[in-house]
């Protein structure tokens, strides 16, 4: 392994950015991590973005379509067919077809989520870190009330009142996301309001709005990203479990949560109308936090949690 | 310590006080329920009675603080779905079996968590180092629900060693609180690693070792007493996920616990029992993040003091 010796020696350059790590091992284990990514970006690529682009071209059979002549057909080698490569539901429905269209939703969802949670999550905590005062107790209470809340239930509330659709799922994702982001902002922009530059910058004669945007933003940026990638796994599970419980992406839509319960009640008869859409949220939720560790490792190693 | 109780118990006021208005409001959310609780051939005269008689024709802080009133003395109303019933308590029968599955799960995740937590530190970059973060990271990325399905299909039905649903003996838990707690382990186990490595590389254990204590007394007793701080808190956020993912874990296994209470309260639009069940959750959450954080103050004492 000689790229963990050269890894462990090398010396940092006059211009590297990155700082050498304290322990005295950092270097074999920082060579291991290295080496993870390639496989989770790939799984990521081959399980996640890669079908949710190319769905309708990729997909062999109508995700909706079912045809009931051939209706809970085993996956190949387990006595069925190449025609479904992982057999069908009990309506004659292609599970891979559905899978390959259900990454639709969980990358969108995610994705829509996760913005618009950071947006409202950013914004609370840079005010509420820079002006301080009653601005700053209001936002940490909500952060607090919103932390103590039982998710799940408030979104099968929301489902129920207002009807299950993408877009309440949307809504419950930034509901529970925002806080996360709101009080990591808001903590490490305590400090940066303390610093030499903003005070600079603010004797310069800028307004706060611009001191906020290209100051101090631009210092929470990597924990932003950290936590967004971070976060990505969890979101999909949620959306998951929302559409498991009847009150997230309402059917026909392909959604692997909704496929699982769909096989539910013939996991022993027909196991791999649950078993393969489960396998999918695994192994992409898996990559992507190992993915999340490793950027993490790279953008801001002091988030030790989240 | 009195003065940092007095402010953690008032928060926790604070936050059960907002929780109460948003469970107040979520009902308000679907709508007047008069139309649903009138006979079909009603006319607008006895809405406007029946609208009059529950006080929804009043100021919506007037309805609000009546609720509130009503709640404080322990009425949450009368159950939809089991008529003569009172939400609450429906709610109390319930929560026997959900804190007692929660309880199992809490151990489970405990006792796979913090034994591989140490032993990752103490041999980390080993094979058993890798080994334990796959098991962490494998039921980070499990979905619970399909977890606790794929472990009815292959414990419960295929190997028949454990009974698939229904509460019962001791075998009842084991299935559940499994797909319950793996969750949990990976951020237990990460948590309890990178303390216990911070613990090994500080004086007093290198003062021990040249003391001659044997190694096993150094790792399990000195080192983990310390280290042990750190996972603590997390069990308060434990606590949440576990409460939550009750609300999936019960429906799946059949558990009759106050989640599949309220799955069935949401179907069946009980939302007195909805209500019920929220604060519920709610308060046995912020309690026991009080709890652990008071004896988080009592561990260590700089906290007492922030």
């Amino acid at each position: 392994m000689s790229s963990d010796e050269q890894e462990s020696v090398a010396p940092i350059e006059p211009g590297s950015e990155r700082p050498p790590e304290p322990q005295p091992s950092s270097g074999r284990r920082r060579a291991r991590w290295r080496n993870y990514p390639v496989v989770s970006i790939f799984i990521l690529v081959a399980l996640l973005v890669f079908p949710a682009i190319t769905a309708d071209w990729l997909a062999p059979h109508d995700p909706l379509q079912g045809s009931i002549p051939d209706r809970r057909e085993p996956p190949v080698f387990f006595g069925g067919t190449w025609e479904y490569p992982l057999g069908t539901d009990r309506i004659g429905r292609d599970i891979l077809s559905r899978i390959i269209h259900g990454a639709k939703v969980s990358l969108s969802i995610s994705l829509i989520g996760i913005f618009f949670g950071g947006v409202l999550g950013t914004l609370l905590g840079l005010l509420a870190g820079y002006f301080r005062g009653w601005l700053d107790a209001v936002v940490m209470r909500l952060v607090d009330i919103s932390l103590a809340l039982p998710t799940i239930l408030l979104a099968l509330v929301l489902a129920v009142s207002v009807g299950p659709s993408f877009q309440t799922v949307i809504i419950v994702v930034v509901f529970v996301l925002w806080a996360f982001y709101a009080r990591q902002v808001r903590g490490e922009v305590l400090s940066i309001r303390e610093r030499d530059f903003v005070a600079r910058a603010r004797v310069a004669g800028n307004s706060h709005a611009r001191i906020i945007v290209r100051h101090i933003l631009p210092n929470v940026a990597n924990t932003i990203i950290v936590l967004a990638t971070l976060q990505v796994g969890s979101v999909i599970i949620l959306e998951a479990a929302l559409s498991f419980l009847g009150v997230g992406i309402p059917k026909p839509t392909p959604a692997w949560g909704l496929m699982v319960a769909d096989g539910r009640q013939l996991i022993v008869s027909a196991w791999w109308i649950s078993l393969f859409p489960g396998l999918a949220i695994t192994l992409t939720v898996l990559a992507l936090n190992l993915f999340g560790d490793w950027v993490r490792d790279r953008l801001d190693p002091k988030l030790t949690q989240v | 310590m009195r003065r940092f109780l007095a402010i953690r118990i008032a928060q926790s006021l604070l936050a059960m006080l907002a929780i109460s208005v948003i469970a107040f409001g979520m009902t308000h959310l679907s709508g007047s329920p008069v139309d649903s609780m009138l006979p079909e051939d009603a006319g607008p005269e006895e809405a406007a009675q029946l609208t009059r008689e529950l006080g929804l024709d009043r100021p919506i802080h007037v309805q609000y603080f009546k609720f509130l009133g009503r709640v404080l003395s322990g009425n949450m109303g009368d159950s939809i779905m089991s008529p003569g019933a009172s939400a609450l308590g429906v709610v109390m029968d319930r929560m026997p079996a959900t804190l007692l599955l929660g309880g199992f799960a809490i151990i489970v995740s405990t006792i796979i968590a913090i034994p591989i937590g140490v032993l990752t530190a103490v041999y980390r970059d080993t094979a058993f180092d890798a080994a334990g973060k796959i098991i962490a990271l494998l039921g980070q990325a499990a979905p619970p629900f399909w977890l606790g399905i794929v472990l009815i299909w292959v414990f419960g039905v295929t190997l028949d060693w454990f009974p698939t649903s229904g509460r019962g003996g001791f075998s009842h838990f084991v299935l559940p609180a499994i797909a319950m707690g793996w969750f949990q382990v990976a951020a237990l186990m990460r948590i309890t690693r990178s303390s216990m490595l911070e613990v090994l590389d500080s004086e007093y254990i290198k003062l021990a070792r040249v003391k001659g204590v044997p190694e096993s007394r150094i790792i399990w007793v000195h080192a983990l007493r310390n280290a042990a701080i750190a996972p603590l808190t997390y069990f308060g956020v434990i606590a949440g996920i576990i409460l939550t993912g009750s609300v999936v874990i019960e429906t799946v296994f059949v558990w009759p616990g106050a989640g599949q209470l309220a799955v069935e309260a949401i179907r069946a639009r009980d939302f007195p029992v909805v209500q019920a069940v929220v604060l519920t959750f709610a308060a046995v959450f912020i309690l026991a993040n009080l709890l652990v954080d008071t004896l988080y103050a009592y561990v260590d004492p700089r906290i007492r003091y922030r």
